[in-house]
């Protein structure tokens, strides 16, 4: 028994490694050849130079657009955690079933293919909509536009990104001993002070894994923003795509992707420090 | 001389099913009184309902003579200690037990010391700054207690606080937490299934079964004067012999298997009543012989449950089964099925009426 136990802990076997081939394979063939040659074609398109980091780092244009790109993940982060945090808190308080209706409803997103929700949402917010139709109908003469602002591309990849934001809450807030709250009452903390002294210290682990997950996905987004959001408000991933689709400058699209690429290793890597990124997926 | 703690016909029904029913107890100021009672018997309920966790559907709970069944649980200022203690995971030691200060508007650096003086009298002179998990379970339990009285709480309740400890622990819990409650006279109520526990700690212990108060009294009381046939037999070992009083003036009671025996003086037994004889197993004597001057008994010894110091003789003695505490020295003798005789005084035996 004991000899046993000892070979199978003493030999490792390579068997476990080997089902992992194909994933590696996917991987290198479809992520990392690809990535690489992004990182050599910043350096080298048009010819082997820094220009590109130079254009990118000081060019007016592009600081903007980054500025914007990390202004709008954190406002969409923002309002996720404000629209995300109260809607995790009511479903650790409602009947499991109704709690599951919730997820359900909160994940709908999920299901739905990425164009469609977005036609949806041009389809909602336009100016022959209903939302306008609704807004002429109260008496507002001159309705705003939604449609192609900030407004609505903030909308759309809020309702994108909130589920994360939530089923990391929740999953932080579910696993709060209730007895806490009650030696909190006890102890004779008040609804407010409670709230402030021990039920937001337990649940900030789910608002940072929330954040960072919307914050980081956010930096990234291309269909949503470009579909439904202002041309004077870019985003990073679309003047990549810009660029590339329009002035085939492979070298500078490539440049901004791989700052951008640094950034988000970035964070991950403050976060990870502070948290942990094995937390990061609940 | 007005009681403390008063609850005044406490029910609680869940739908149909009575929780508990016209609970009454007075409790006087500085008493440590102990709940115990089997799971469901509504002992954690009556805890909850005076911590203000669970509301009363009928009665009233005062303290001091003020009522406190409209106060919201932080209004009511009573300290209490969970089983699984509660203690806050990102606070650390010191500042769990400066929290209820905190929330009481005290200035932080006078908060702090006297958190610091609460857990130098709990025995944590040195470990403020460590996080719960840190800490050993009775270490934590020490800190959730230091926490639970460092506001000058009017009320202490310990919700079954010792059931997650071992059994050494346990004991020395058990008198670091009466010598805590003697040093600061803090009304304590204990809650406990553990009946050795009840009996250590408690100045008085209140029996609870199906929702009732069985009986209120003395450790000593409930242990040699149970007033309910629960009580007898939740509390130690017993050996119940039913019987109908014959004789009030001689104390004689007879039973249908064992004859003639006569008990210790009693108020309720009345002529011709039927009543539940009580004799603990450690009041009885088991000898080869008969001995004279004491009630004796004829036994077969069935089976012997030795403890290593003590050990259970279970017999059979005219077809009622009899429990025999003898010492482990004498337990080298006796074989089972042996054929003996029991032993008792009169004062051993203790009718219930109830």
């Amino acid at each position: 028994m004991q000899a046993s136990i000892t070979r199978l802990t003493e030999r490792p076997t390579l068997w476990p490694w080997l089902l992992l081939t194909p994933l590696a394979l996917y991987l290198a063939i479809f992520f990392v050849v690809p990535l690489v040659d992004v990182v050599v074609m910043s350096f080298t398109e048009p010819k082997p130079t820094l220009s590109n980091y130079t254009h990118v780092l000081t060019g007016a244009l592009y600081q903007r657009v980054f500025i914007n790109t990390f202004a709008t993940a954190l406002l969409v982060t923002v309002v996720c955690l404000v629209v995300g945090y109260p809607l995790a808190y009511l479903m650790t308080r409602v009947s499991p079933r109704s709690a599951m209706l919730i997820l359900t409803l909160v994940t709908m997103s999920f299901w739905t293919s990425f164009l469609v929700r977005t036609y949806a949402w041009m389809v909602l917010l336009g100016d022959s909509g209903p939302i306008i139709a609704l807004v002429r109908a109260l008496g507002v003469q001159d309705p705003p536009h939604l449609l192609f602002t900030r407004f609505s591309s903030t909308l759309a990849m809020v309702h994108i990104l909130a589920p994360y934001m939530i089923m990391n809450i929740y999953s932080v807030m579910r696993k709060i001993d209730p007895v806490l709250i009650r030696s909190a009452q006890s102890l004779g903390a008040k609804s407010g002070s409670l709230f402030r002294h021990v039920y937001l210290p337990l649940t900030a682990p789910g608002i940072a894994n929330g954040s960072v997950l919307v914050f980081v996905i956010c930096l990234g987004f291309y269909v949503t923003p470009v579909l439904l959001g202002s041309p004077r408000e870019q985003m990073i991933a679309g003047l990549i795509g810009h660029q590339i689709d329009e002035f085939l400058a492979f070298g500078l699209g490539s440049a901004m992707a791989v700052v951008l690429l640094l950034i988000t290793l970035t964070i991950l890597t403050i976060y990870h420090r502070r948290f942990g990124l094995d937390k990061l997926w609940g | 001389m007005t009681s403390y703690l008063q609850l005044t016909g406490i029910s609680k029904t869940y739908g149909t099913f009575a929780a508990l029913s016209k609970v009454d107890l007075a409790v006087d100021k500085g008493e440590f009184i102990t709940f115990l009672g089997p799971s469901g018997s509504g002992k954690t309920t009556t805890l909850m309902i005076i911590a203000g966790f669970e509301k009363a559907s009928t009665g009233d709970v005062l303290i001091d003579g003020g009522s406190i069944t409209a106060m919201a649980p932080h209004e009511r200022n009573i300290g209490i200690v969970f089983q699984n203690y509660g203690l806050f995971p990102h606070k650390r030691a010191i500042e769990n037990v400066y929290f209820p200060l905190q929330m009481r508007g005290a200035a932080r650096a006078e908060g702090l010391r006297k958190a610091a003086a609460m857990l130098d009298l709990v025995g944590l002179k040195d470990l403020g700054s460590r996080y719960p998990k840190e800490l050993s379970g009775g270490q934590q339990q020490r800190v959730a207690l230091a926490r639970a009285l460092v506001f000058e709480p009017s009320l202490l309740l310990l919700d079954e606080p010792l059931g997650a400890l071992d059994k050494n622990l346990r004991e020395q819990m058990q008198i670091e937490i009466k010598r805590i409650q003697r040093a600061l006279g803090v009304t304590t109520v204990f809650v406990t299934h553990d009946q050795s526990e009840a009996m250590s700690m408690s100045d008085r212990i209140v029996v609870f079964d199906k929702g009732r108060i069985e009986q209120a009294a003395t450790p000593l009381d409930i242990y040699h004067r149970p007033q309910t046939k629960f009580v007898a037999g939740f509390v130690g070992e017993s050996n119940l012999i039913e019987a109908v009083v014959t004789d009030a003036g001689s104390r004689l009671a007879t039973s249908p298997a064992l004859g003639e025996i006569e008990y210790a003086p009693s108020e309720t037994a009345a002529p011709g009543k039927p009543v539940m004889l009580m004799i603990r197993p450690e009041h009885i004597r088991l000898s080869r012989r008969p001995i004279e001057g004491r009630r004796n008994a004829a036994m077969k010894i069935e089976t012997i449950v030795n403890y290593g110091d003590n050990a259970l003789v279970i017999g059979n003695s005219s077809g009622v089964p009899m429990r025999v505490r003898v010492l482990g020295a004498d337990v080298v003798i006796l074989k089972e099925g042996d054929d003996c005789h029991i032993s008792w005084m009169p004062d051993a035996v203790f009718p219930i009426t109830a």
